[in-house]
């Protein structure tokens, strides 16, 4: 059963008491003043509203009965009416209730509640422009570096002539690193497919819910390990390793990498 | 004589500007190419309401939503990288159309085509410099960019499925780049992509059918080229921009980018 806030339980509970209340005296005298004593409306109000309706009645006379004056008579006859009858109205249920509370229905189930108004800024200029300014720098940036450092363009290729070394992209120099170590294929397929595999799979993996560094350690840990595996095997497949794909120091034999 | 030239005075250079600029902005054609609201029909002074049109009553909304969380608007959260992976996809592809009128991938061509840019073509060296290390750093970019998002936990509910797509989004940039190698035809992009698709012939099952497909041959030679330039010109940015796309869809779904942390 749906749990009734305790505030309605109180305010149905005040109503049944007053209910009873009214029903005690039963008076038709007493319940003529019970408007205007239960009424929300404060008291200075009614008071100005009925000197008001006094006025209308003693002022409009001598004008010999408008139309104004029939409406205001009909209006001061239907709310005179209900404090006539007095009591419980007819058809009211148990306690005197003209109306049931049949469930209560929390805001969240039928409408969507923002838990939280989210401090949100305009696209147009805070985004945009900073945006703008990250493009122009990149340009700049690349635009500068291509001025002064040449794509490198070397000898028409040739199948026959092998240099030595044979290095591949740079971002592949891992693999190839891996190649001195294990079998091709475990090297070239099984490790960076199972590594591929599980860094796809890491949201499905990382049960975790909290995004906060301080909940996250493991999983920082494992990744800062991954990509430092990986960045080292691609140093030293780019700079330590020379003819024969044998180890070297670049500062005793140089650098054998193009980008 | 005075009276009459006060009466109708020489229209400044400033009167005309402003009548030809009402005459074009309040014409038929100009009225078809900017939306009603736009800045460029009512003018932009700074406001809530024209800060909002100039999102909504533009391509950008496809982009952008009109207001982002805070947060997300600060440098040293994204540090920009996914936005520069995709700046540097856009300067690739203008600096590779550009290349494109010059290149024949042809083996016997392909290095000639190369070299006579770089010598006689005006921009051809510094077009080809911003095609080759923009390919590097969109490399670099997009690989920093999945760190950045990995250690910010971005990848968790709910999105999931976008880490996905940006896992793939990274094996295309790395084929694109990789494809890219070999269109030069010299010494390095032979072995460099020599010694790249061998390892692939390990792979179990389908490994050396793939590679004879993807090379026209058990070795590398003249139709490889042809193959790898079809790839790199057309099929992989056509795969990569829908996978793009649905990326950058999936991130304004998802609810923005990811945190506060």
């Amino acid at each position: 059963m749906t749990e009734i806030p305790e505030h309605l339980l109180k305010r149905a509970q005040a109503a049944r008491d007053k209910a009873a209340a009214e029903a005690a005296p039963a008076e038709p005298a007493a319940a003529a003043d019970a408007p205007a004593s239960d009424s929300r409306i404060p008291a200075h109000l009614l008071e100005r509203s009925r000197a008001a309706k006094a006025k209308t009645e003693g002022g409009a006379e001598p004008a010999s009965g408008g139309g104004g004056l029939a409406v205001a008579e009909k209006v001061a006859a239907v709310v005179a009416a209900p404090a006539a009858g007095g009591g419980i109205p007819v058809g009211a249920g148990p306690g005197g209730h003209t109306q049931r509370l049949l469930t209560v229905v929390k805001s969240g189930s039928i409408q969507e509640v923002k838990a939280a108004p989210v401090d949100k800024v305009h696209t147009w200029p805070h985004l945009l422009a900073a945006e703008f300014v990250a493009a122009l720098a990149c340009t700049a940036f690349v635009f500068v570096f291509s001025v002064f450092v040449n794509a490198p363009l070397l000898q028409y290729a040739n199948i026959n002539k092998t240099p030595n070394p044979s290095k591949a992209p740079w971002y592949f120099l891992g693999l190839q690193e891996l190649l001195t170590m294990f079998h091709p294929m475990i090297a070239g397929v099984t490790i960076p497919g199972v590594g591929l595999i599980l860094l796809i799979l890491s949201p499905y993996i990382d049960k975790n819910p909290s995004n906060k560094p301080e909940d996250r350690k493991f999983a920082t840990s494992l990744m800062t390990i991954f990509l430092m595996f990986w960045a080292v095997l691609v140093i030293i497949g780019s700079f330590f390793r020379g003819p024969g794909f044998n180890f070297t120091l670049p500062w005793r034999d140089g650098i054998f990498f193009e980008l | 004589m005075a009276k009459i030239l006060d009466e109708n005075p020489r229209p400044t250079l400033k009167d005309r500007v402003t009548k030809v600029n009402g005459s074009v902005q309040g014409s038929q054609v100009w009225n078809s190419i900017f939306r009603p609201g736009s800045i460029f029909r009512k003018g932009y002074t700074d406001s809530p309401r024209n800060r909002s049109y100039v999102i909504m009553n533009s391509v950008l909304y496809h982009l952008h939503p009109v207001k982002v969380k805070r947060h997300a608007v600060k440098v040293s959260y994204t540090l920009c990288l996914g936005g520069l992976s995709f700046f540097l996809f856009i300067l690739l592809t203008v600096t590779g159309i550009f290349l494109m009128f010059f290149y024949r991938p042809e083996a016997t061509q392909a290095w000639n085509d190369i070299n006579n840019l770089q010598t006689s073509v005006a921009f051809g060296l510094l077009v080809r410099n911003m095609h080759r290390w923009g390919a590097h750093l969109m490399v670099l970019s997009v690989f920093l960019h999945m760190a950045r998002v990995f250690y910010h936990g971005a990848y968790k509910t709910p999105r999931e499925f976008n880490w996905v797509i940006g896992m793939i989004l990274l094996t295309l940039t790395l084929l694109l780049s990789f494809t890219g190698y070999l269109l030069p035809w010299d010494q390095l992009a032979l072995w460099a992509v020599t010694v790249g698709t061998n390892m692939m012939g390990y792979t179990p099952v389908l490994g050396s059918q793939v590679r004879f497909v993807l090379l026209g041959g058990a070795e590398i030679g003249p139709e490889t080229l042809l193959r790898w330039y079809v790839l790199h010109v057309l099929f992989f940015p056509f795969i990569i921009v829908i996978f793009m796309a649905i990326h950058f869809w999936r991130v304004r779904k998802d609810g923005g980018i990811s945190g506060p942390l």
